[in-house]
């Protein structure tokens, strides 16, 4: 085999061979199902505001072993909301990944960087590995590394707009500047827009309204694993010349030179 | 054609008739509507007189099916655009109106269903609001549970599996003041994830104290937007004043609530322009505290005890959806919910389109949980009813028939932090 396809995803010293990760948000049994069976997904993402609940505990049941649960602090609207919902995970038995979701609107459900980075400085101290879920910004992503984050999951677009890859530019910024793993979440929508964010360098994709409101889940699931090996596989290659306008001249324009 | 609310109960003295008469006949020996009472907090806020001048300056006739069209393809829904949706000019668009709040709907909720009952702790009342089953001259059974009854109505609705409550009152501080139903909030803390109140409205300070028993979400109705048409229905009580109402909202996000629900009683007046205003204060509210989720109900009147006649006249099934569609078109982010007030087919459809939150398990009566949910009658003694519900499924059958539609139920997405 390809010494490059046997690249692994390494996040708090843990290594996972999928580049999937199932987010919160929209639950069933079928989607679990279809995101670990058919997008290969090895880390779920769980509310933590959804645990200890009736159907929840069928969902924890229902996780297969060797799956990885991220609990998430959705529902925080501050640091310090975010380290007691963290900490509760911790002591629900979730492990030490948290998924940091800090948010002060309700509307667009922007994250907000400056609580983020106090809240992944505390609990990267306290020994979480820590995943913060940003807006796309060199400066906070490089204040969340310096302060422990171990990933830095910038968001694709607005939760909700379907709109995919809106902050490409940024995001490639942040795959080329920053050297935890970049893993894109929120907005991607369609397999392709996985793809795209793939070869550009992103390390892993997040996602759960593209699949929780497909028409066939199990399709869909597996056509988002197919998309983000195929985005892979065209990074880890070595993308082509990519033309934005014109042609290229098959001869140098400037061979007329002489010296 | 308008609603006949005003009923005479034969248990009334000729006292108490006397001035029943003298309040539904003249104005003048009512008090002012739109003056606060003594110990009512007084907040300096810019949202009523947006809302109000909003919806004073909404002529629904005026739109058209091109302005219809126009706010269909909007990719932000507008208020210009939202009026157009509420006028009468959209019915014709109903269809499309759906598939469009379908694809907000779950865009920002994907197939998620909320599930959550009420629980009538009491029904005293001190007002006199002409269209209720708990108004004061209404001769119902009253009843106020005590804490021993309360907490044996929640463990009956916590072994259904339910997960989040709503605690409801009569409008009547000195039965059931502050502490009574604070007293209550804690013990729905102890059975359930999520309580929410849907009280007479109280100063900041009362909002702050209620948080700290446990309730996060609280909901007023403000019945009618048109002060006016208010002032008409609700005749007599605190509940009469409408600013100190309409700013409910404001003190209890202030007091640190996390989520308020808003709400008219379609059929009480105009209900485009109330349609109109309460998305409005919702959505103003939502700019001033972007932090707070907000909530829309969407009722329409029922009969009552004692006066089965009435109805929510020219607000049909097909309006309440327009409605309903165009609510979520407006604030695809919001949750809608759907009260037992509707018909299980009515809300079996409306979950696919718009609503995000249904009752299930309801009883509007008071102390009749476990008559109802497990078939044992103990004897003891029940309120009345606030008013007639259309669906009475349990949480059992509600989970498995929004389960059959291939939407997911929750049962709780809460933490109280």
């Amino acid at each position: 085999m390809n010494e490059k396809m046997d690249d692994k995803l390494v996040i708090g010293g843990k290594e996972f061979g999928s580049r999937f990760i199932l987010g919160s948000g929209k639950y069933s049994m079928k989607l679990i199902e279809a995101a670990v069976r058919d997008a290969g997904a090895e880390i779920i993402t769980l509310a933590v505001r959804r645990t200890n609940t009736k159907e929840q505990e069928n969902i924890l049941d229902y996780i297969p072993k060797g799956v990885t649960l991220l609990p998430n602090t959705s529902g925080a609207r501050d640091a310090k909301e975010a380290v007691r919902i963290a900490r509760l995970a911790r002591e629900l038995g979730c492990g030490d990944f948290v998924k940091i979701e800090i948010m002060r609107d309700t509307k667009y459900l922007l994250p907000d960087n400056q609580e983020t980075i106090k809240a992944t400085e505390i609990l990267a101290n306290e020994g979480f590995v820590v995943m913060p879920y940003m807006y796309p910004d060199l400066n906070a992503a490089r204040d969340m590394v310096n302060a422990g984050a171990a990933t830095i999951m910038p968001l694709a677009s607005p939760i909700g707009s379907n709109k995919g890859l809106a902050t490409k530019d940024f995001i490639k910024i942040l795959v080329d500047e920053i050297e935890v793993p970049i893993i894109v979440d929120a907005g991607i929508g369609r397999p392709s827009q996985a793809c795209e964010a793939m070869e550009m360098g992103v390390a892993a994709i997040m996602a759960n309204t593209a699949l929780a409101t497909a028409g066939d889940l199990p399709l869909m699931a597996s056509a988002f694993k197919d998309a983000i090996e195929a985005g892979r596989k065209a990074y880890l290659a070595g993308l082509g010349r990519v033309l934005t306008r014109g042609a290229a001249a098959s001869d140098p324009l400037t061979g007329f030179l002489r010296d | 054609m308008e609603n006949n609310y005003l009923i005479d109960s034969d248990d009334l003295t000729p006292e108490a008739l006397e001035k029943k008469h003298r309040l539904e006949s003249d104005p003048s020996v009512r008090t002012d509507h739109m003056k606060y009472m003594p110990g009512m907090e007084v907040i300096e806020s810019d949202i009523c007189e947006k809302v109000i001048s909003e919806m004073k300056a909404y002529d629904h006739g005026k739109y058209t099916a091109k302005d219809v069209a126009t706010a269909l393809q909007h990719e932000t829904c507008t208020i210009e655009d939202f009026k157009a949706l509420l006028s009468p000019a959209a019915e014709p668009f109903l269809e499309k109106m759906a598939e469009r709040a379908r694809l907000e709907t779950g865009k920002h909720f994907g197939n998620t269903v909320y599930i959550f009952t009420p629980l009538y702790i009491a029904n005293y009342c001190e007002n006199y609001c002409v269209y209720c089953g708990f108004n004061c001259y209404n001769k119902i059974r009253r009843m106020k549970l005590t804490m021993e009854q309360i907490e044996q109505e929640m463990k009956v609705i916590a072994d259904s599996g339910m997960e989040e409550i709503l605690i409801l009152t009569g409008e009547s501080k000195t039965m059931s003041d502050v502490k009574y139903i604070g007293e209550a909030c804690k013990l729905a803390r102890k059975y359930f994830r999520l309580v929410g109140i849907e009280i007479y409205p109280v100063n900041t300070e009362d909002y702050r104290y209620l948080h700290e028993c446990g309730v996060d979400y609280v909901t007023v109705f403000q019945e009618t937007y048109d002060s006016d048409r208010y002032e008409k229905l609700h005749l007599m009580g605190h509940k009469r004043v409408w600013p100190y109402r309409f700013d409910s909202q404001e003190r209890a996000l202030k007091a640190g609530m996390r989520g308020v629900a808003f709400s008219a009683l379609l059929g009480l007046s105009d209900f485009r322009k109330d349609a109109l205003a309460t998305a409005l204060h919702a959505y103003y509210l939502q700019k001033k505290y972007p932090h707070a989720e907000m909530s829309l109900s969407c009722p329409r009147l029922r009969p009552i005890i004692n006066n089965d006649k009435i109805d929510p006249l020219d607000v049909h099934e097909k309006q309440l959806c327009q409605v309903l569609c165009a609510y979520r078109i407006f604030l695809p982010f919001i949750g809608i919910t759907v009260s037992s007030r509707e018909t299980a087919q009515f809300r079996n459809g409306i979950v696919k389109i718009a609503a995000t939150k249904v009752s299930a398990g309801v009883s509007t009566g008071i102390g009749d949980h476990e008559t109802k949910y497990t078939g044992k009658d103990d004897g003891e003694e029940q309120g009345d009813e606030q008013f007639e519900i259309s669906d009475g499924r349990s949480l059992d059958k509600m989970y498995k028939d929004i389960s059959s539609e291939g939407l997911q139920p929750v049962l709780n997405d809460y933490l109280f932090v």
